[in-house]
């Protein structure tokens, strides 16, 4: 196949894995609404049985849905045993579509590979694409172990909205590497960072939904009922930075100035990235002190690791508007930043 | 070895009364060591390096600095007066990682103290109370109580934990087991804290006596750089930096390649280029070559010499009314774009005449009479094109010194060409200028590199400092320390046994540790392995 035929092929598998993204989110929708559905029978069952029976109803943070499900809808009327059946249909339907786009998304971005004879993460289109699909497939890898379903429609709509923002944003023509890029320390630092941020943007998720259960945490009732007790979640947030902040350290702490030693002989530059890199892992080395030490659990945590992970997008996509300084421009005639080797363009 | 009690000690509390200035000093180390301050200090760094992202910095971009400044005479003043204009060099930036670091040692220093008792003391005994702990179950069997302390011994040992050797319990006729394991993620904790300052003292070494330097030197053997302070086109030291520590080496540029794309998107530019590098280590050495590529630079005893740019110097003569040469050679234009198209001026130190234009190293005229450049490969170079403005007046040369990339054209008129306003010229072309001011003649093409010479001592240092600070840091958050204690005692209905797990590491699942010790004790397979 030639350039532009893998380069159309990317193109259709984002396209599809876009619509099929979308469809996973209704369709997760389809199934919240479900689950909203339920507040009023449950509600109404609490009249009508009194505290006694409420309790009995109250499914456990750690089972699946299907059974609290099934639970309720033993002893509730039909109309509510519809509902169950709908909300673990369209639950189902989503995590099944979510998988094809991935797999989708996983074409899109193995075929921008070989359009560009390169590791597709060479620029923010590319590194956008990749990032989303890490995030998306480490969900769909994690979905059953860490029981995940609570999670999907913040993470289908988090993947859709950042594949939308690449798509219509950041979209550029495959295009070969410039002369710095061209280096194998490409594959090592761009792959941590991206996993890295996957993991942080998971994290983060999982610290927002924390926030959110912490404001009405005896919620028997709707989605937020299926998401995971306040510790579970909490140790969870953790766990996940916790997996993060070690592959960050050494995207921007170790492979990063290596390889900017060797591309622009200087390995700290204190530019806009790397400050910004190193403020989101000093943000992140304070969660993990923050917890191992000063013993903020919860509430505080979670906000640190929400600062964090707006620090991380910042960086990625806001610096770019705000720095009034180019990249590694810092050789005294400010024309020469032309002929330099470019600066990767996934940082710029 | 003694038996001794391995408690933290609790903090005394002192009635209130005046302090005396010894109490105070002590009072503010505790402070400045204490874990809050050290995690304020750090967001504080962080917060603090947000400015310089911000506004231009002075040492990465001067020109754009001094742009900034002339259009923000408000804030310029007030900026450069809080240092924002070089953030990481400032007092206050200063002040917070020196108190961090200050921090950081009054933090590691006592904990060492305390590791190392740890390491040689054995598990603490079992409190009184075993079941008040947060995580702690009991069940009865009829094993005896030897039966139970003995298989708890087995499992533990066998879950590597270290056992307290003496077994004595403080309740009559109980058998009880203590046990402790992870005690490497204190290890990995401190690692990490020692490997901070190690990078730190790394990184400040490197930026005080370390140096960055650029220079343009032309393709020729005729042409070349020698390791000297005049020599550089900019030089950045640090501040403890001095000229004796340059090292003595020159080099030259023999040869140069570029690898230019011809197809696609990206066609006219450059993909690589390798310059073939001579030099000469010591004044009567032999000389040595290499291939100096992007991301492959040349290391000349600890001086590190990086290709980051190039560029084409057209060879440009200029004569005067009477035909006197007033200045020739090879002119370094600037490339303007990815595809080369260059802008350099001349301004010859005596003469009426000062030149300004731009190169196209591969001019096509496009129907409509506008110039455009294609590529910047320039190939024979037949499709070069010099489009010169020509300036007569002061060029502003005997003022002093200036850039020699711009011309100050404020006090000069320009020469126009007939029909234009600049004069093009091919190689080989000679362009005999109006009123009688002289000629200039393109004579050929001289290529350029762009090298970065630095020096970072101690790079190694913190380049070591930085793994070692992954290892520690991966000990500490994925080595799971625990307390263990099992207590058997006879009772009418059997042995009971009692077992709590303390956990010192947190974000674990203790009940299901527990589960497994007991499913362990129990003899049952353990549902979840640990």
């Amino acid at each position: 196949m030639s350039t532009h035929a893998w380069e159309s092929l990317s193109n259709q598998a984002v396209a599809a894995a876009g619509v099929i993204y979308f469809l996973a989110l209704l369709s997760h929708l389809v199934e919240w609404s479900a689950l909203i559905g339920r507040r009023s029978a449950v509600a109404e069952r609490k009249v009508l049985v009194g505290p006694a029976g409420a309790e009995s109803s109250v499914p456990s943070s750690t089972e699946a849905p299907v059974d609290s499900e099934g639970a309720v809808g033993t002893s509730g009327s039909s109309g509510e045993d519809e509902r169950a059946t709908r909300a673990e249909l369209f639950g189902r339907l989503g995590y099944l579509l979510t998988c094809i786009a991935v797999a989708c998304h996983v074409v899109a971005i193995a075929s921008r590979g070989f359009a560009a004879g390169r590791v597709p993460w060479g620029n923010m289109y590319e590194f956008t694409l990749a990032g989303t699909g890490i995030v998306a497939a480490v969900y769909v890898l994690l979905y059953r172990r860490l029981k995940l379903s609570w999670m999907a429609p913040a993470v289908v709509a988090f993947v859709l909205v950042f594949l939308m923002v690449a798509v219509l944003v950041l979209y550029t023509p495959v295009e070969p590497l410039t002369e710095a890029l061209n280096s194998y320390w490409l594959v090592i630092h761009v792959i941590s960072a991206a996993l890295a941020t996957g993991a942080f943007t998971l994290g983060g998720i999982a610290s927002a939904m924390y926030l959110l259960k912490r404001r009405r945490p005896d919620t028997q009732t709707g989605w937020m009922a299926r998401v995971p007790d306040l510790p579970v979640l909490d140790r969870v947030a953790y766990r996940i930075h916790a997996f993060g902040f070690p592959i960050w350290t050494f995207a921007v702490l170790i492979s990063g100035p290596i390889w900017a030693h060797q591309a622009w002989g200087s390995y700290w530059n204190w530019d806009p990235k790397e400050v910004w890199a190193f403020i989101t892992w000093v943000v992140y080395a304070g969660y993990l002190h923050a917890r191992a030490t000063a013993g903020w659990k919860g509430r505080n945590a979670a906000i640190l690791a929400l600062v964090g992970v707006a620090t991380l997008w910042f960086n990625f996509i806001g610096i770019n508007y705000f720095s009034t300084t180019s990249m590694h421009s810092y050789a005294a005639p400010a024309h020469v930043a032309a002929a330099a080797p470019a600066v990767p363009e996934a940082l710029r | 070895m003694t038996v001794t009690e391995d408690r933290t000690p609790e903090r005394e509390v002192a009635p209130i009364r005046e302090l005396t200035p010894r109490e105070l000093l002590r009072w503010g180390w505790r402070q400045l060591t204490s874990m809050r301050t050290a995690l304020i200090l750090l967001l504080l760094l962080a917060l603090a390096a947000v400015p310089g992202s911000l506004i231009p910095q002075e040492n990465l971009d001067s020109v754009k600095t001094s742009n900034w400044q002339a259009a923000h005479t408000t804030l310029a003043p007030i900026y450069r007066k809080l240092g924002l204009f070089d953030v990481y060099g400032t007092p206050w930036f200063a002040a917070v990682y020196i108190l961090l670091m200050i921090s950081l040692i009054g933090c590691i220093v006592p904990r060492l103290g305390v590791y190392w008792r740890g390491l040689r003391s054995q598990p603490p005994a079992a409190p009184r109370n075993l079941l008040r702990l947060p995580e702690a179950t009991s069940y009865t069997t009829s094993a005896s109580v030897e039966e139970v302390s003995a298989r708890a011994r087995a499992v533990l040992r066998r879950k590597r934990y270290r056992l307290r050797r003496a077994s004595t319990s403080t309740l009559e006729g109980a058998g009880e087991v203590s046990a402790e394991r992870g005690y490497l993620r204190e290890a990995g904790n401190l690692v990490f804290h020692i490997a901070v300052i190690v990078v730190l003292v790394g990184f400040a070494v490197g930026s005080l006596f370390g140096y960055k330097g650029g220079v343009i030197v032309l393709q020729g053997d005729q042409y070349g750089f020698s390791n000297e302070l005049t020599q550089y086109d900019d030089f950045d030291p640090g501040s403890l930096f001095r000229p004796s520590m340059l090292n003595w080496f020159n080099l030259h540029i023999h040869d140069f390649h570029v690898d230019w794309i011809d197809s696609g998107p990206r066609q006219g530019m450059a993909r690589g280029f390798r310059s073939d590098l001579r030099y000469q280590t010591s004044p009567n050495g032999p000389t040595k070559s290499y291939d100096l590529e992007v991301n492959h630079p040349l290391d000349i005893g600890g001086t590190e010499v990086f290709l980051i740019g190039h560029g084409y110097a057209p060879e440009i003569t200029v004569r005067d009314g009477q035909g006197n040469i007033v200045s020739s050679g090879p002119a370094v234009f600037l490339p303007e774009d990815q595809s080369f198209l260059s802008f350099g001026v001349v301004k010859p130190p005596s003469g009426q005449i000062s030149l300004e234009g731009l190169f196209y190293p591969s001019e096509v005229t496009l129907p409509n009479g506008q110039p455009v450049n294609v590529t910047g490969d320039i190939g024979d170079g037949s499709d070069a094109v010099l489009s010169l403005q020509v300036w007569k007046g002061d060029n502003g040369l005997a003022n002093g010194p200036q850039s020699i990339y711009s011309l100050d054209t404020s006090k000069m008129t320009q020469v126009t060409a007939p029909g234009g306003k600049a004069f093009n010229l091919r190689k080989g072309q000679t362009v005999t200028l109006p009123d009688g001011l002289g000629s200039v003649t393109f004579d050929g093409i001289t290529r350029w590199n762009k090298l970065q010479i630095s020096q970072t001592p101690f790079k190694h240092v913190a380049l070591g400092g930085v793994v070692l600070a992954l290892l520690g840091l991966l000990g500490s958050l994925f080595i799971r320390s625990r307390r263990v204690w099992v207590r058997a005692r006879e009772t009418t209905e059997g042995t009971l046994v009692e077992v709590a797990v303390l956990d010192r590491s947190g974000g674990d699942e203790m009940a299901a540790v527990v589960a497994g010790l007991v499913a362990a004790l129990q003899g049952r397979p353990e549902e979840e392995p640990e």
